[in-house]
């Protein structure tokens, strides 16, 4: 048997580490640079402090942190930063651009293969950006009787509506996108649109196998909508409030799953479902119906529905981490920040730096943040394994499972909340 | 001149709810040919196999070649299974020609074809894996099936296509030292298609997606002339290794595994109980086989046949009889060479099997049937 993968050399891997920082550094010197000139030159520039702020004096006040971390402290509060960076797009997307390579890993691992490795050195790190490049450089076909404006538009308001769901999910305590009072209402809606824009895309393809995948992808979504709903309702019932926000506050003692098993497995099930994962992938079963509602889309249209994808298993995940595993709530494990620092400055030899404005974050969101991470993490590795486990199951055992057996789980697991409400052991903040 | 359409393109009056589906040749379910399905919502309506997108014209162009010759391209139909598949083929012009073959040479040829019939199989499951969406069942037979290519390199030279078999023995002589390399990597492939039980074959979700769809009774597997495994499958115990031996199978000990349902789990379940069964006779065979003495018997350069002749020979493939019918009119080059095989016999069997099944089932029940399409179109 060959083996492709030579053997782990550390001297290798710092080798590896240190071409890529070298590249990294080149093209922002060669092109980075000189775009911030550009786009310094060509913006109007804001007065600052009774200063015209010129580019030189931007560069000025980046290399002078006692001028910069105000100014990044009031650009992290703007509503622009929660959505494109922290909580909202950025965030999210990163998240799911590390998904994709951990399932290929995980999934090459489980198989006895070694999984991308050539691209970026470092087992393949940089495999993602060179498939974004390609479908990016590649053609986009449409086909000749395809509705044209819909087919366009379905893939950028699939992903719209996964970063509409994406906003909604707390991460931190106070970092949200979109703080509703009806947040749980706002996320079935949202779950709703889903199959809407599935079959509004088979459907403008005109072409017979999408048209089959959207239509098997609108009963399991369909069918597996009630079951998701009706098991968050024993969250929603113990809690008394709608507030995703205010759903993890109450979980600072114990979470939900404590209580509520059987409702996070039947919600962990519908997820695999909506998420059309193995084994629930019979809208894109490759081997009956081609690529189901994806086989016409092509290039960037075909990178833009996966972005959505996987921005949506994302979002379901974390709402998962949201609902039944306590969110951002976990033990201190992020240091202080040393308060000496901020009072006296840095003090290197005879030099002392002061710094007014440290730390950017508080200690009890970096903390939120990192458990709010490791747990999804977590439960994103659940809901990749079983694509490696299980083959994919009949549209007939689908609805089957769906309707006869989930939906009275889910009224199990409502009686479970009334009755531990009605006993008085659990309610609305905790334990009465 | 007529301008009638082959079946699958004409236009023809169906009920409104009846869509037609071509199911190939670019569709990754369908292998190299077509399946016509027709379907009403869910169900398959009726179902019609189009092959011949990969006809050759082997049997044709055996025809020009002389009895040796004919050797490398008469194994291209099905490269995975070469050994068996020309050992029909060989079998015949020894008949023909009047060859006595060696007796290490017998044990070597069912060795090789032993070992050949797993790297079939291998192949098999790893696509029927991927049909049913377990992409781990097709990645582990892939890689499994490298041990035996390697023992198969060794023997032959070759990875695929080893054109090992010749009238009089085999082509080479086993390299030294091949008996424990054999015995260690078939003991440790053993011990590795032991284990897809567990992932595969004990699934639940594979026992419930495949068991009691597209079942053949025993009377329609007789009546259809399905062989091989689907004919096991579906409680026929018939096995040529058993019912016809050829060279030294009755001198080994094996045994043929037979199943009841005749459903494609029973289907899918029986080329994997064979491969065991193959491990077993290689162990035997490596057991019995002289350990020195010739392997070929030296032919004439440009051997004839004896007049107007003709011979028939069968042998079990990894899907099913395969059956050689060569006529000799004395010349060099044989007058017609005639290849008859198992997965054509089996092919019959699909549009019976998938009238008023889900559309789901199509990839489990099609390919369940241990058919290789560019050894049907030959």
């Amino acid at each position: 048997m060959s083996v492709i993968a030579p053997n782990f050399k550390f001297s290798e891997f710092v080798k590896s580490i240190l071409d890529n920082v070298f590249w990294i550094l080149l093209i922002f010197a060669l092109i980075g640079l000189p775009a911030i000139q550009i786009i310094l030159f060509y913006i109007e520039m804001p007065v600052i402090d009774g200063e015209l702020l010129t580019p030189f004096l931007a560069l000025t006040w980046l290399a002078d942190p006692s001028r910069t971390l105000p100014i990044l402290k009031a650009f992290m509060t703007t509503d622009l930063f929660k959505i494109a960076a922290f909580p909202g797009f950025g965030f999210a997307a990163l998240l799911a651009a590390g998904t994709i390579f951990i399932e290929r890993k995980m999934l090459a691992k489980l198989q006895l293969r070694v999984g991308p490795f050539y691209c970026g050195k470092i087992e393949g790190i940089l495999q993602l950006m060179g498939d974004g490049l390609k479908l990016i450089s590649k053609e986009i076909i449409i086909p000749a009787k395809a509705d044209k404006p819909i087919f366009w538009a379905a893939p950028v308001i699939f992903v719209a509506t996964a970063a509409a769901f994406v906003a909604l999910i707390p991460v931190a305590p106070g970092w949200v996108v979109a703080d509703v009072d009806v947040g749980l209402l706002a996320v079935f809606a949202i779950i709703g649109f889903f199959p809407i824009i599935t079959i509004l895309s088979a459907w403008s393809s005109n072409s017979k196998f999408p048209f089959i995948g959207g239509i098997r992808a609108l009963h399991q979504m369909v069918s597996f909508e009630i079951p998701l709903i009706l098991s968050l309702l024993g969250v929603v019932i113990l809690t008394g409030t709608l507030n995703l926000s205010e759903i993890v506050a109450s979980q600072s003692n114990f979470p939900w799953i404590i209580f509520l098993p059987i409702g996070a497995i039947i919600f962990f099930i519908t997820i695999l479902a909506e998420l059309e994962r193995i084994p629930f992938d019979l809208p894109e079963a490759e081997s009956e119906i081609v690529a189901g509602w994806l086989t016409e889309f092509s290039g960037m249209i075909y990178g833009l529905v996966q972005l959505g994808t996987y921005l949506k298993l994302y979002a379901f995940a974390a709402l998962f981490v949201v609902l039944f595993l306590g969110g951002w709530t976990g033990p201190m494990i992020w240091p202080p920040f040393p308060e000496e620092i901020i009072t006296d400055g840095i003090v290197m030899g005879p030099i002392t730096v002061k710094i007014p404005g440290l730390p950017i974050f508080s200690q009890e969101m970096l903390n939120g943040v990192v458990w709010f991470v490791i747990k999804t993490v977590g439960v994103i590795f659940f809901i990749l394994l079983p694509r490696g486990v299980f083959p994919r199951i009949r549209i007939d055992m689908l609805l089957s499972l769906g309707w006869y057996k989930l939906i009275g789980l889910a009224f199990v697991n409502i009686f479970i909340a009334l009755g531990l409400l009605y006993a008085g052991v659990l309610g609305p903040g905790g334990i009465l | 001149m007529t301008n009638e359409l082959p079946p699958g393109l004409a236009l023809q009056k169906v009920d409104e709810r009846i869509m037609t589906l071509n199911v190939g040749p670019q569709h990754p379910g369908s292998g190299h040919m077509r399946i016509i399905v027709q379907i009403d919502g869910d169900f398959i309506v009726a179902c019609d196999p189009d092959p011949g997108y990969v006809h050759r014209g082997e049997e044709k162009m055996a025809e020009y070649r002389n009895y040796i010759t004919n050797i490398p391209h008469l194994e291209r139909p099905v490269i995975h299974d070469s050994c068996n598949i020309l050992y029909p083929y060989v079998l015949g012009v020894e008949e023909l020609l009047g060859i006595e073959v060696p007796e290490r040479a017998k044990y070597i040829r069912v060795i090789a074809s032993e070992l050949n019939r797993c790297v079939y199989t291998m192949y098999w499951l790893a696509i029927y894996g991927i049909f049913l969406g377990h992409s781990t069942m097709f990645m582990w037979p892939a890689g499994d099936r490298e041990l035996l290519i390697d023992l198969l390199e060794k023997m032959t030279g070759a990875r695929v296509t080893h054109a090992h078999f010749v009238p009089g023995g085999v082509r080479n002589d086993l390299p030294p030292n091949f008996e424990d390399v054999c015995l260690r990597q078939v003991n440790y492939f053993e011990k590795r298609i032991k284990e897809y039980a567990a992932i595969f074959y004990d699934n639940p979700i594979l026992i419930a997606r495949t068991a009691n769809t597209g079942i053949l009774s025993r009377e329609d597997a007789i009546r259809l002339g399905t062989t091989g495994s689907v004919l096991r499958a579906s409680g026929v115990d018939y096995d040529l290794r058993k019912k016809e031996p050829y060279d030294v199978y009755e001198e080994l000990d094996f045994q043929t595994n037979v199943l009841k349902e005749g459903d494609s789990y029973a289907r899918s379940k029986i080329p994997w109980l064979d491969m065991m069964e193959s491990c077993r006779i290689i162990r035997h065979a490596l057991q019995k086989m002289p350990k020195s003495g010739s392997v070929r018997v030296k032919l004439k350069p440009n051997p004839k046949g004896k007049g107007l002749d003709s011979v028939y020979k069968r042998v079990e493939s990894g899907r099913g009889s395969l059956g050689c019918y060569i006529v000799s009119d004395g010349k060099p080059e044989p007058y017609r060479v005639k290849l008859s095989v198992g997965s054509f016999r089996n092919l019959i069997a699909l549009p019976y099997l998938l009238k008023g099944e889900k559309l789901g089932n199509m990839p489990a029940v099609y390919w369940s049937l241990n058919y290789w399409p560019v050894e049907a179109d030959r």
